[in-house]
């Protein structure tokens, strides 16, 4: 049978044979398995059917323990139904599939398989997920390759059904789930052949129905359960032979066999690999390899991991077998050794105790570990492990891949070694993640794949920042299979597409000798030369590379498509590479651009396609002269004065050479020093604010916005300029709370990302030129010289002694100093002013504990963070510990401080005789609600600490190491809208309830942002989302209402960019609220579909129409009207606020009456919501309990 | 009453020279069948836009592109893929067919753009969606002093050359009145390909916002006062080119249409009339139209038409005066 040939990744493999083969999908999105559920949202919206001829229901649940329960739920109901997920997600599903598989309901999860959290968060591809899950009753399918996930994906569906035993398939997270490889399609009727409708109706017959109704799920007794646990022991044990049958049968139908262990090698190997997943290719490889030059070397692929069909894996070891390493990849700290280890060596023992082995004698086996969280697994690590095997004594629970240099379990291995073939096209692209070359390059691996007999690979690596992120691109072509599961080392082909990498990046390092590298230049072929770093130029002359530059933003610009260079780079790739013909080359590329661009319109395809038709005549050859001519190389990422673990570890990591790092470097818990951003100056803004101090007017305005804290104002004494550099502008402060002071606004000129946010909510216009603003954006090379020194200076003057600052007004609150900054958050964006403003009020005596979301990422993600310390060393104390469980580890953090504070009060009344009883009294009945009232308890516990030192006591050591806690703490737990609407919601209600003095900040973008604009209970009727591609159908959760109810909840709504001074109150209010209190903050986002510049203006508009009414409910206000409108009546139609964003827009667009319809809805929930609003403002509400607005001690 | 309205305009036949020209009203099918209803002998759709489409085709990109492809987490962007953007022409000309299909009056399509590009097949298209003729609506308002007048008004021509080429339905060419010579660029439009001349084009002037400092553009209706100046410029094209003349801007009124029918107008169209006072305002304005004819004994509107023009009237020179020393001198009011 024909089959069409596709070039997709892996989660699009696996989705389209779950799409095809279930009734039912319920999924939670979580990377990297999200697509997967996404593909299968957007195919029922366009009406794909299954087999049936029926179109699957897709639906986000709450969470993945909601989805898996779902899921439940609807196999118990009769429909077939299945999931997608991946590490925490599939954690949170293992009660529902121990009950799954206790019930036989066949159902499969598709799984890319992801790092389980523990030291830290990781979102890339290891086994340690499916690990934890093993022991649910589910069967384990595992793939190595994209082909793999999607022919065991049908494989899986089949058996499932066959043997009545669930499944679990995965493939690796990243390295097969994001891999674009070429594979054949399975037909509707290849398909249709393996799943039996016969078996679908046994399914469907034994499901849960009035008409023959039954109980499941009894709770069982110590008589019974054991027997009945035992009783479907026969359908476990059919499984290997169903599963073999069923890969037999796919076989026949598609020429592709497979087996339940496969054995790969000389057939007289005598050692051994045995591993499962993506290693598999870079093992095979590697055999292929050693076996060429004559070793005897063989590998078990894995593919049936549950069951464990011992003999079917002894029966495929050679009987020559005298070592084995098993490989696993993940960690089982405090066991014998990892799972897939302890699998294979019990299976050997009994097998050979039973004498049913082929070999004399037992071989030597050992286990390692290999790749956790995405680690590279080449062909060298595996030539180093074959050759470990070959000792007398190979070493056991070893590590590959990394260097152990504290417990020594790392091996070692020569990294020369290579399996690259001979032929094929290796390409490395380093892209800029706005320039659109990942997405050329899926199209280039399209192009060839679909169109020549070549064999096609992209894998994409995408680096840890939101904005101004590198991408590196690994393309193979080639006209073998390519199963090469690694990262390319020795490329033939180099393309750079941003000039400013060679400064930041080793990027000529990857090629080969005689490779060709392209460069996207501004400068012409005759003199880019002169503009290489020496080690460029170096590498260039040693590796004697083909040259060639173009400039692509020139001819993108001409043709209309400022900065998306990658049409003009990916034709360049074409005509150089030469893989196709250069006019077929263009008509394909022309092709692909009107697939991927053709539903946006013509203007858009016309420029394409001019860009195309301008790449080539714009592309040069540069002659390379003999020798080195450049005397820099760019100026050093660390300066010699930052701190120790800087200079040694994050600067490594910043370089992108982190995999050097040894494990001594790396702390044993999971802490990290904070203050590391202002090291990594990343200079992405092609723009930076410039002040003009004739024109300021104080309003601070700029400073409050600033997601970046990448302009700060500073008041302070005259005296402070004496040491300022020359051009170092300023300004009288006008304000008479401060007479006589200084100011001035300075930018961060390396730090800002030029979003332009500041200048948007700049009122300050010239008198004479309207347009010039108190600051304007100038181009960052002019001034980023004079402004570095500036900056710097800026940081030396003396902060604002913050007993002489009212931090309840705007003005105040930026003069106080952000401890939250240059964080790797989108440029413009909406949540992080909120957290800047947050620690400037209370930073210094702040834990946060913080949500997964895109505040996790820009909060905590590797190789810098922005939480930092003041000059007194303090500042926030930040930790993420999972998503749904974000209110209840806060919580957790403010009883420990209870407690301890509890307890420390208990040793300074038992030690007042020693301490003194003026101070001891002082310390127990400090008022700590202001600046004023901290730093003097501050001072006390200084004073303390020094009594104490005096006093030979355990009680006295105990109570010095908690002195610290008689000072006042503030504990904030924040959070997006995915975590505190859907699947923290819970929890957060807990804490609500709970009546603590706890303060809780969600920032709300109505969607879930990080993982890509998946719809949550925030996100708003009529708007655009994944998984509501048609327009949300339901309004709003009002979780201020909500929250509100308890009635002893503080509870504020707020918008920065509409009311500055309401954020400001809303927050001091909240603190200072002895009690549970919420904000809920407006904050735009990428996921509106708005120009992220005007983001401040589009909340005003939000704010006017009604549509995000301002309003604070204060249960400690006398007059028992808790509940304050701070917004006025609704002045313009939600759909003037709609229309000026995509995200209803596109609605209004694509499904014009359905849009109206929404909107009409919309506008009537404001409407209806205002006018409940206005009611709750009349309300008289009298809590009983006690509310006095005592302040809190500690 | 007896008295022949009809009129013909650029080769269709219409029932009387009054219609509605391009605006929100003309586009909504709902509204489109009101003013058939109200005795639209025609009606001329909304205007597609060159820059709405480039711009809006361009920012969706952008916007969708935003952030894909650089965050690990967000690989394929922050929204889901539709089916269809529905960008482009695409309702505009469905707008187009389903006026067809549901109006028995000439339906005219109008696009509005300053240059060439691949947008002008957007005519052809239009043409092919059902359009009985075309509106091209040619503005450009020069800020470059190096940009001579002679190259602004190539630019013109080359533009309805172009446009024309692809269409065999009737082109109307509608401008503005800032031309150095009227009658020479309306001739030259007319041989570049106009079929009919629409006058005049009426921009939308900004406005400045003392408050906010800022610059504003927002719709403000013409009145009546506004008819003098199309009024003059008719009386002098009619019998001086080879097209239909149809006149837009400050038409109100039964006497604004018969003032324009003597002048020398074709067709007379109405915009701010009908968005102020309703779609039936349309069939009044015509039965009062009727009734001046039948009181004044004229048979038709063709024994009407250019009775006045500048080739007709007794008084030619009036049309050519700008700046009368009599009006000025004898302008009284009530601080003079």
């Amino acid at each position: 049978m024909e089959n069409k040939v596709a070039t997709i990744d892996g989660n699009e493999a696996a989705a389209y044979v779950a799409h095809k083969t279930n009734d039912v999908i319920a999924i939670y999105p979580i990377t990297p398995a999200s697509p997967m559920g996404e593909l299968a949202d957007v195919w029922s919206a366009t009406g794909r059917k299954n087999l049936w001829g029926e179109v699957p229901e897709v639906i986000e649940m709450q969470s993945e323990a909601g989805a898996a329960g779902a899921v439940h739920g609807s196999l118990q109901a009769g429909a077939l139904t299945t999931t997608f997920t991946a590490s925490q997600g599939l954690l949170l599903m293992i009660p529902n599939m121990f009950k799954i598989a206790g019930e036989l309901l066949p159902a499969v999860i598709h799984i890319a398989a992801r790092t389980v959290a523990t030291h830290a968060l990781s979102i890339f591809g290891d086994h340690s997920d499916v690990m934890a899950a093993r022991s649910t009753g589910f069967a384990i399918l595992a793939s190595s390759s994209v082909q793999e996930a999607h022919d065991l994906a049908l494989i899986a569906h089949a058996a499932t059904l066959e043997s009545r035993i669930p499944f679990m398939h995965f493939f690796d997270g990243f390295r097969t789930s994001h891999e674009v490889n070429k594979i054949e399609l399975l037909s509707d009727e290849t398909i249709r052949a393996l799943i039996s409708d016969e078996l679908v109706r046994e399914f469907r017959s034994r499901r849960l129905s009035p008409d023959q109704p039954a109980v499941r799920g009894t709770a069982q007794n110590p008589d019974v359960f054991f027997q009945a646990r035992e009783a479907a022991n026969s359908y476990y044990n059919a499984v290997p032979d169903i599963v073999q049958g069923t890969m037999d049968k796919f076989g026949q139908l598609t020429g592709r066999n497979y087996r339940l262990f496969e054995y790969v090698g000389a057939p007289d190997a005598e050692r051994v690999i045995v591993l499962m997943g993506s290693g598999v290719g870079a093992v095979e490889e590697t055999v292929e390899a050693l076996n060429r030059n004559g070793e005897k070397v063989g590998v078990v692929k894995v593919r049936l991991y549950r069951p464990f069909a011992t003999s079917a894996l002894i029966g495929t070891l050679p009987a020559t077998t005298k070592s084995i390493a098993v490989l696993d990849r993940t960690k089982e700290p405090g066991a014998p050794g990892e799972p897939l280890y302890q699998d294979v060596i019990t299976a050997i023992a009994e097998e050979q105790v039973a004498g049913r082995t082929a070999w004399e004698s037992f071989p030597t086996v050992i286990g390692g570990r290999y790749g956790l969280s995405s680690k590279e697994f080449t062909p060298s690590m595996v030539a180093g492990i074959f050759a470990e095997l070959e000792k007398p004594e190979p070493k056991n629970h070893f590590t590959i891949g990394i260097v152990d240099d504290v417990t020594h379990t790392s091996l070692s291995y020569d990294e020369e070694f290579s399996t690259e073939a001979e032929g094929g096209t290796r390409a490395v692209f380093f892209g800029l993640g706005a320039d659109g070359t990942v997405g050329a390059n899926k199209n280039s691996v399209k192009i060839i794949g679909e169109n020549t007999p070549l064999y096609a690979q992209g894998h994409f690596v995408y680096d840890s920042k939101k904005s101004g992120a590198t991408t590196v691109s690994h393309l193979r072509f080639s006209k073998q299979p390519i199963h090469s599961t690694y990262e390319i080392k020795n490329a033939n082909f180099v393309a750079c597409h941003q000039f400013n990498f060679l400064e930041k990046m080793d990027v000529l390092g990857v090629a080969e000798p005689g490779a060709t590298f392209l460069l996207n230049s501004h400068y012409g072929s005759d003199e880019v030369w002169n503009h290489l770093t020496a080690d460029a130029q170096q590498q260039i002359i040693n590796k004697d590379l083909e040259f060639y530059v173009v400039d692509g933003g020139k001819v993108a610009g001409e043709a209309g498509l400022a900065g998306r260079i990658n049409t003009v780079l990916q034709t360049c790739f074409f005509a150089l590479s030469g893989i196709l013909p250069r006019d077929e080359a263009i008509e394909e590329i022309k092709k692909a651009i009107a697939k991927s661009y053709g539903k946006f319109g013509d203007t858009v395809l016309e420029r394409n396609y001019a860009a195309v038709d301008g790449a080539l005549a714009a592309l040069h050859r540069v002659e390379v002269p003999a020798a080195v001519t450049a005397k820099t190389n760019g100026h050093k990422l660390i300066p010699d004065y930052a701190p120790d673990f800087v200079q040694r570890v994050t600067a490594l990591m910043m370089e992108g050479k982190g995999d050097l790092l040894p494990v001594s470097a790396l702390p044993v818990d999971g802490t990290f020093p904070t203050g590391t951003t202002r090291w990594e100056k990343r200079s992405i803004g092609d723009e930076i604010p410039i002040w003009d101090p004739e024109i300021c007017i104080d309003c601070a305005k700029c400073a409050m916005v600033c997601p970046h804290a990448a302009i700060r104002m500073k008041v302070y004494d005259p005296e402070a300029l004496e040491t300022a550099p020359a051009r170092f502008p300023s300004k009288d402060w006008r304000g008479r709370d401060l007479p006589g002071k200084k100011m001035t606004i300075q930018v961060a000129p390396e730090d800002c990302t030029g979003c332009g946010v500041c200048v948007d909510v700049c009122p300050a216009k010239s008198k004479e030129i309207v347009r010039h603003k108190s600051i304007n954006m100038r181009p960052l090379l002019e001034h980023v010289a004079r402004e570095r020194k500036n900056f710097e200076f800026f940081l030396e003057i003396p902060e604002m002694d913050r007993t002489e600052v009212n931090p309840n007004t705007v003005k105040g609150s930026q003069m106080l100093e952000p401890l939250f900054e240059f964080s790797g958050a989108c440029a413009g964006c909406g949540e992080t002013p909120y957290i800047k403003l947050m620690t400037q009020m209370f930073g210094d005596r702040t834990i946060i504990a913080n949500a997964t979301g895109c505040s996790s990422i820009y909060g905590g993600n590797l190789p810098t963070t922005p939480y930092t310390t003041n000059s007194e060393g303090r500042g926030p104390a930040w930790a993420n510990s999972l998503f749904e469980d974000n209110a209840e580890f806060g919580l957790g953090m403010r009883l420990a401080l209870e407690a301890e504070t509890s307890q420390a009060r208990s040793l300074v009344a038992a030690l007042v005789p020693e301490i003194g009883e003026g101070l001891g009294e002082s310390l127990l009945s400090a008022d700590q609600s202001d600046e004023a009232g901290i730093a003097a308890q501050r001072a006390r516990v200084v004073q303390l600490k020094e009594r104490l030192e005096r006093i030979e006591r355990d009680d006295a050591r105990n109570l010095a190491t908690l002195a610290d806690s008689l000072v006042r703490k503030s504990v904030w737990i924040v959070g997006g809208d995915g975590w505190a609407y859907d699947i923290g919601f819970g929890g957060l209600d807990h804490v609500m309830a709970s009546g603590r003095d706890i303060n809780i900040l969600v920032l709300d973008t109505e969607v879930y942002s990080n993982t890509g604009g998946q719809a949550s209970k925030a996100t708003p009727r009529g708007a655009v989302a994944k998984f509501a591609a048609g327009g949300k159908q339901t309004a709003k959760k009002d979780l201020g209402q909500i929250a509100m109810a308890y009635g002893n909840v503080y509870v504020a709504q707020v918008a920065l960019g509409a009311n500055n001074i309401q954020v400001v109150k809303a927050f001091s209010e909240a603190e200072s609220f002895n009690g549970p209190s919420l904000i809920i903050a407006y904050s735009q986002c990428i996921a509106h579909g708005i120009d992220m510049e005007k983001g401040m203006s589009h909340q005003k508009e939000a704010v006017d129409s009604g549509y995000w009414p301002l309003f604070r409910y204060d249960p400690r206000l006398e007059d028992h009207h808790p509940f304050h409108l701070d917004s006025k009546k609704p002045s313009i139609r939600f759909k003037e606020f709609a229309w000026q964003e995509a995200r209803f827009a596109m609605l209004a667009r694509s499904q014009p009456e359905e849009a109206e319809r929404l909107f009409r809805l919309a506008q009537d929930d404001i409407d209806e919501r205002w006018s409940l609003y206005e009611q709750l403002a009349d309300i008289e509400r009298n809590v009983p309990g006690d509310l006095s607005d005592e302040e809190v001690e500690g | 009453m007896s008295v022949d309205l009809r009129t013909t305009y650029m080769g269709l036949e219409l029932a009387h020279p009054v219609m509605p020209s391009a605006s929100p009203l003309t586009g909504d099918l709902n509204t489109l069948r009101r003013l058939e209803d109200a005795g639209a002998p025609a009606v001329v759709l909304p205007s597609l836009f060159e820059e709405q489409i480039e711009h809006e085709e361009m920012e969706l990109v952008r916007l969708m592109d935003f952030g894909s492809e650089s965050f690990g987490e967000a690989t394929f962007g922050y929204f889901p893929e539709l089916a269809d953007y529905a960008t482009g022409p695409g309702t505009y000309l469905d707008l187009v067919s389903r006026a067809k299909n549901s109006l028995s009056i000439p339906v005219i399509g109008s696009i509005n753009g300053t240059s060439k590009g691949g947008w002008i097949k957007y005519g052809r298209l239009i043409e092919e969606a059902g359009a009985d003729a075309l509106e091209l609506n040619i503005y450009f308002i020069p800020t470059d002093p190096k940009v001579s007048t002679a190259q602004v008004e190539q630019q013109y021509l080359d533009l309805v050359m172009s446009v024309k080429q692809s269409l065999s339905i009737p082109l109307a060419v509608k401008i503005g009145p800032f031309f150095s010579s009227i009658p020479h660029i309306a001739r030259r439009l007319v041989e570049s390909g106009a079929d009919a001349l629409v006058i005049f084009n009426r921009f939308y002037q900004p406005d400045i916002d003392i408050e906010d400092l800022k610059v504003r553009t927002d719709l403000q209706l013409s009145t009546s006062t506004e008819l003098r100046l199309p009024l003059r410029w008719t009386a002098i094209l009619h019998g001086r080119i080879k097209a239909s003349l149809a006149v837009t801007t400050g038409v109100h009124t039964s006497e604004d249409v018969i003032k324009l029918i003597l002048a020398g107008a074709d067709v007379t169209m109405m915009a701010s009339a009908l968005l102020k006072n309703g779609p039936d305002h349309l069939r009044s304005v015509v039965t009062g139209v009727e009734r001046w004819l039948h009181e004044n004994d004229y048979e038709s509107i063709e024994q009407l038409k250019g009775s006045l023009s500048q080739a007709s009237s007794p008084d030619p020179g009036a049309f050519e005066r700008a700046n009368y020393m009599k009006t000025l001198v004898t302008y009284a009011g009530p601080f003079v």
